[in-house]
């Protein structure tokens, strides 16, 4: 079904943002995000953004303190993930502008709400950043 | 900028993730949740909550399951909040619910109201947030009840709306495909709409339908075809543009389907071949995602039947992926490879050095990329290095998950491949050894009958050759500490049945050895009772012999404590080996003959040669058979049920290594190695030896109980059956497959013969090049000279690699980003945005600040800017609209402004960007 979860986890290994496209139970994805941070921080930054964990890969990307990363399925192209993931800080920097780690945590509600723009059922549906934030805009407009 | 709008929180709530923000372990966390729980306990509870402060509360309750403890204690609040009017309240709470429940919580079924009306709201935000909770929260019982609103939804005015119903209509066919089996053709129709949003969305389950079914919408082919061809010529809105790319990601998605519908079919391939070709050409292979296109058209193309040219465009593109300095692209470059091999086989030779430098690189994910080429091209020829390679690779590491897999592989070529049986068998040793734990008990069984049956041709003398490299490399290994269960048991199997056979080793050196395995391992009932059952067989072959038995004193005393062990199973192998011992020669050899089993058992069903006792018992007054039930009674062995043979695997009676005979396994049945217990192989050694009581016409059960009785007492003949040939087929593998694809496997495709190209390149690498991708022809000379590869191996630690293994993770250079980018950004270790934070307020970072910083403390304390532009370059170029996303050296003075800004009002709100987590504040896009 191409995307399992997508993770935001800052370089202490705090979770910042977490979103399941299957369910797993609090002490699963626990012990998940547990495991594929300790994987992930222990790469350096010639090797790949790709990485093998139980059944997902885990593609991953850092900006500054934050590491995006996406389980994904096997067979999903992990450079068009690779780009997905930047297409996503992009969206969350026109809308915050210069976007930080503490924009994300201030207003988490409104990262997931680009999430399920962008990622419905594990797929990604829309990439066009002016569809993803219209509904965004709107509400904000009317508060 | 809309952000700085929305710090409209309280103080409470902004307190609260600046404390998140700022803990700095784990534990500080904690504390700072489970407070966060009393308090929210007690909030939720007030009478009177104003609807923001409730929103908050929620968001604070997502934040406590986000970082650990279950906060279902408010989850009820969230659901409430659905209900609310307003629109930003109602899609935070649907948000939360959809984060906090899975879609068979019962109190879904209080949203499922909510959800009803939604999606008949005016508004149509509201029918979208109510979509997205469709496309999280239905289960197969609830879909009816919205059904009939989501397919009305599909012709909504708006675009928004359509595009999520019909991910709705996706989700449930995915949940329940026969719920919405009468409405596919909307997905059809969807794909002509006219908003590229939703034809792109559309294609999610498109995908999904055709991978379940491709001959129905084979008619789609050229529509795919032409809708990639306008996507590629940019008639999509520009803002689907993505680094200059027109709508990447729905060419991906429809490329994948294009790989499916063209998967076999010349005339699909065809049209095709065309916009393939096309994207060929146009595709900037100088950002991620025009290689992201280009992979996915490598893909593609290895999917359908494509023309020379394709392949060509398709080759050319591996080898720049493999060419690249980006470990990234070298990846997919591999990954290509690994597909590309199966429709062109000789396309891996012109890569070989660079297929072995992937394979010596220290990235794991890499390595094991490459190991998955190697496996799709092991042939006889090379099943030698690459086996060994694999075996040395899974010793190396720790993962259990894939050091399964990767013995798994290597057991698959092995078998398949193997060009001698001693080969085979020293790989197993390996396998075993290293992860005898984690392979499944049949490659242990396929082990043990190997031996037994030898090369599958009537050279004795080469069997008894092999019997004996066997033994003596069983004899060499048996003293290592902690060897998996399962090799112990194929250990004391194999010394057992041969370890005396050859006359090199006396009975007594063979069975002191079985019996410190026993000792050593005496938790082990498994390998305890193999064990014993192998010390009968010694026995039995030296009574058999007419030698005098000396019980070595050990033996005697594990003999004596089986006798008392709370293990039914081994006290009565124990009181067999006992009774054993007090027979004569001839009676030892009906029951144990020599070199048995593999003999076929023909077993009496009907104890015929009982009648005559029989009828003298009656004769003489005693009772007839009277019935099955009346006799389950008296003997223990009748109330066998199947469920007996479920609980075998904790306490199985051990007999299974009689059982070799049984060879209806086909070859590959060995290859899923996935560790799960076997019970039917159980099922079959699950017998005591009191068989000869049962009277056996009966049950199922039964009759496979003694199946493995008669294989254990070897006794003349059974028919060969087919699969009987197919061991043999298997066993002969080694002598018989010279010829490439003989085996019949995929990856065994014949190739031409290469010879070794530019000398300049190390030898030993060339040489391990040579044994790797080396044709046919000189594969028969390699085959029995293992030790020209085994200089190959020392190439693995070439110095060169050497350095990149260690390097101080603590200093990420300042781009992480970019993957395409070859590296020029080494030129500054410091990390830039502790230089911008020193740009902003240096006052702020008072003393404590070395604690998470001094990770950088190295970096010089100078202030440049040039750092940081070339961290920000890559966004600006993008949103500039410039075609080059990496070029760096970009002026971003604005952008150091706004971060100044943003700094200076995050400060006015209270959260100074103290020490402890100063990196809260960077740009994450620079």
């Amino acid at each position: 079904m191409g995307i399992r979860f997508i993770l935001m986890v800052n370089k202490q290994g705090q979770t910042r943002l977490a979103q399941y496209y299957e369910w797993l139970t609090l002490e699963e994805r626990r012990a998940l995000e547990g495991e594929i941070v300790r994987k992930c921080l222990a790469r350096n930054d010639q090797q790949c953004s790709f990485v093998e964990h139980r059944n997902y890969k885990i593609v991953y990307r850092r900006y500054a303190s934050l590491f995006f990363m996406v389980g994904v399925d096997d067979d999903e192209n992990e450079l068009a993930i690779l780009e997905f993931i930047h297409l996503l800080v992009e969206t969350m920097d026109k809308h915050f502008g210069n976007v930080c780690e503490l924009d994300i945590m201030f207003h988490l509600e409104k990262a997931h709400f680009m999430l399920e723009e962008m990622v419905m059922n594990g797929c990604i549906v829309e990439t066009s950043k002016a569809n993803i934030l219209s509904s965004i805009q709107l509400m904000d407009k009317a508060h | 900028m809309g952000s700085q709008g929305g710090f409209g929180q309280s103080k409470e709530f902004l307190d609260l993730v600046k404390s998140i923000g700022e803990a700095r372990s784990k534990a500080e966390e904690d504390r700072i949740v489970l407070s966060e729980i009393d308090i929210l306990k007690r909030k939720l509870l007030e009478p009177d909550v104003p609807k923001r402060k409730m929103k908050e509360y929620i968001i604070r309750l997502v934040y406590i399951e986000m970082l650990g403890p279950d906060a279902s204690f408010g989850y009820i609040h969230a659901v409430k909040m659905t209900h609310d009017d307003n629109l930003l309240l109602k899609r935070t709470g649907y948000l939360a619910v959809t984060l906090f429940l899975n879609e068979d919580h019962d109190l879904i079924i209080l949203i499922v109201n909510t959800i009803q009306k939604d999606l008949r709201s005016d508004n149509y935000l509201v029918v979208c947030a109510a979509l997205n909770a469709i496309c999280r929260l239905i289960n197969e019982e609830t879909i009816p009840a919205v059904l009939p609103q989501v397919v009305e939804l599909l012709n909504h005015q708006k675009e928004a709306v359509r595009k999520k119903a019909i991910m709705a209509l996706h989700r449930f066919h995915r949940k329940s495909p026969s719920s919405v089996s009468h409405l596919i053709s909307n997905f059809r129709k969807r794909l002509c709409d006219n908003d590229p949003g939703v034809m792109g969305a559309t294609l999610c389950p498109l995908f999904d339908l055709i991978s379940e079914d491709v001959t129905s919408y084979k008619d789609l082919v050229s529509s795919f075809v032409s809708i990639l061809k306008q996507v590629t010529e940019r008639r999509l809105p520009k803002s689907y543009d993505y680094h200059q790319m027109p709508a990447p990601f729905i060419q991906i998605k429809l490329l994948k389907i294009m790989a499916l519908l063209g998967s076999g079919d010349k005339n699909a391939s065809e049209i095709m071949s065309m916009v393939l070709g096309d994207l060929f050409r146009k595709c900037d292979s100088s950002t991620n995602i025009g290689n992201a296109i280009l992979y996915e058209c490598i893909r593609c193309i290895s999917c359908i039947l494509p023309n020379p040219k394709l392949l060509e465009a398709a080759a050319d593109a591996i080898s720049k992926f493999l060419k690249s300095d980006s470990h990234n692209l070298k990846y997919m470059g591999i990954d290509g490879l690994g597909r590309l091999i199966k429709i062109s086989p000789d396309i891996a030779e012109q890569h070989q050095l660079a297929v072995i430098d992937c394979l010596e690189d220290p990235d794991d994910t890499l390595k094991r990329k490459t190991f998955e080429l190697l496996y799709k091209m092991t042939k006889s020829s090379n099943v030698e290095v690459i086996v060994d390679r694999m075996i040395d690779y899974m010793i190396s590491i720790n993962d259990n998950h894939y050091k399964t897999e990767i013995a798994s592989r290597c057991v698959e070529l092995a078998e398949q491949f193997a060009p001698s049986n001693q080969w085979f068998i020293q790989t197993m040793n390996k396998v075993f050894e290293h992860a005898g734990d984690l392979v499944n008990i049949k490659v242990a069984h396929n082990l043990m009958r190997l031996i037994a049956e030898g090369f599958g041709e009537d050279d004795d003398d080469a069997d008894s050759k092999l019997r004996l490299s066997a033994v003596e490399s069983y004899l060499q290994l048996i003293s290592e500490p902690k060897l998996p269960s399962l090799f112990l048991q194929v250990i004391s199997w194999v010394l057992g049945e041969y370890g005396t056979a050859d006359g090199k080793y006396s009975a007594s050196y063979i069975s002191g050895k079985l019996c410190d395995v026993a000792d050593a391992y005496s938790s082990d009932e498994t390998v305890k009772g193999y064990a014993v059952s192998a010390l009968m067989k010694i026995y039995a072959f030296e009574i058999a012999s007419g030698r005098k038995v000396d019980v070595l004193p050990e033996c005697q005393s594990l003999i004596e404590e089986l006798l008392a062990s709370h293990s039914t199973d081994l006290q009565q192998r124990a009181y067999e080996l006992q009774a054993l011992l007090a027979l004569d020669s001839r009676a030892v050899e009906t029951i144990i003959p020599l070199d048995a089993s593999c003999e076929d058992i023909e077993v009496d069903k009907e104890l015929s040669f009982l009648n005559g006792y029989i009828q003298q018992a009656i004769e003489s007054g005693a009772q007839p058979y009277i019935s099955e039930r009346e006799r389950s009674g008296m003997f223990e062995t009748t109330d066998y049920h199947p469920q007996d043979h479920h609980e075998v695997p904790s306490h199985t009676l051990r007999f299974e290594a009689y059982e070799l005979p049984k060879p209806s396994v086909p070859p590959q049945a060995s290859t899923e190695l996935v560790p799960v217990p076997e019970p039917s192989y159980y099922s079959e050694s699950h017998q005591p030896i009191s068989t000869s009581l049962v009277s056996e016409r009966e049950s199922s059960e039964i009759k496979l109980r003694l199946d493995g009785v008669k294989q254990k007492w070897g006794r003349p003949s059974y028919q060969p059956t087919t699969s009987a040939s197919s061991t043999t087929q298997q066993a002969a593998n080694g002598t018989t497959s010279h010829s490439d694809g003989g085996v019949g496997s995929s990856s065994s495709k014949p190739r031409s013969s290469y010879e070794p190209k530019k000398p300049e390149i190390d030898p030993e690498k060339q040489r391990l090049a040579a044994s790797l991708f080396g044709g046919s022809s000189s594969s028969r000379t390699d085959k029995k000279s293992s030790g020209g590869q085994k200089p190959a191996k020392g190439t693995v630690n070439k110095p060169a690699t050497v350095p990149k293994e260690n390097p101080t993770p603590v200093q990420p250079p300042p781009d992480l980003l970019d993957l395409g980018e070859p590296m020029a950004t080494t030129v500054s270790t410091m990390d830039p945005f502790k230089e911008l934070e020193g740009l902003m307020d240096s006052s702020s970072q008072d003393g404590g600040s070395n604690d998470v910083m001094g990770l950088y403390s190295d970096a010089a304390p100078v202030t440049t800017t040039t750092s940081v532009d070339s961290l920000l370059s890559e966004l600006s170029d993008s949103s500039k609209g410039n075609s080059r996303t990496y070029q760096s050296q970009t002026s971003k003075g604005p952008n150091t402004k706004e971060a100044l800004e943003k700094d200076a009002l995050v400060r006015q709100m209270g959260v100074n960007p103290t020490s402890q987590n100063p990196t809260l504040f960077k740009d994450l896009l620079g």
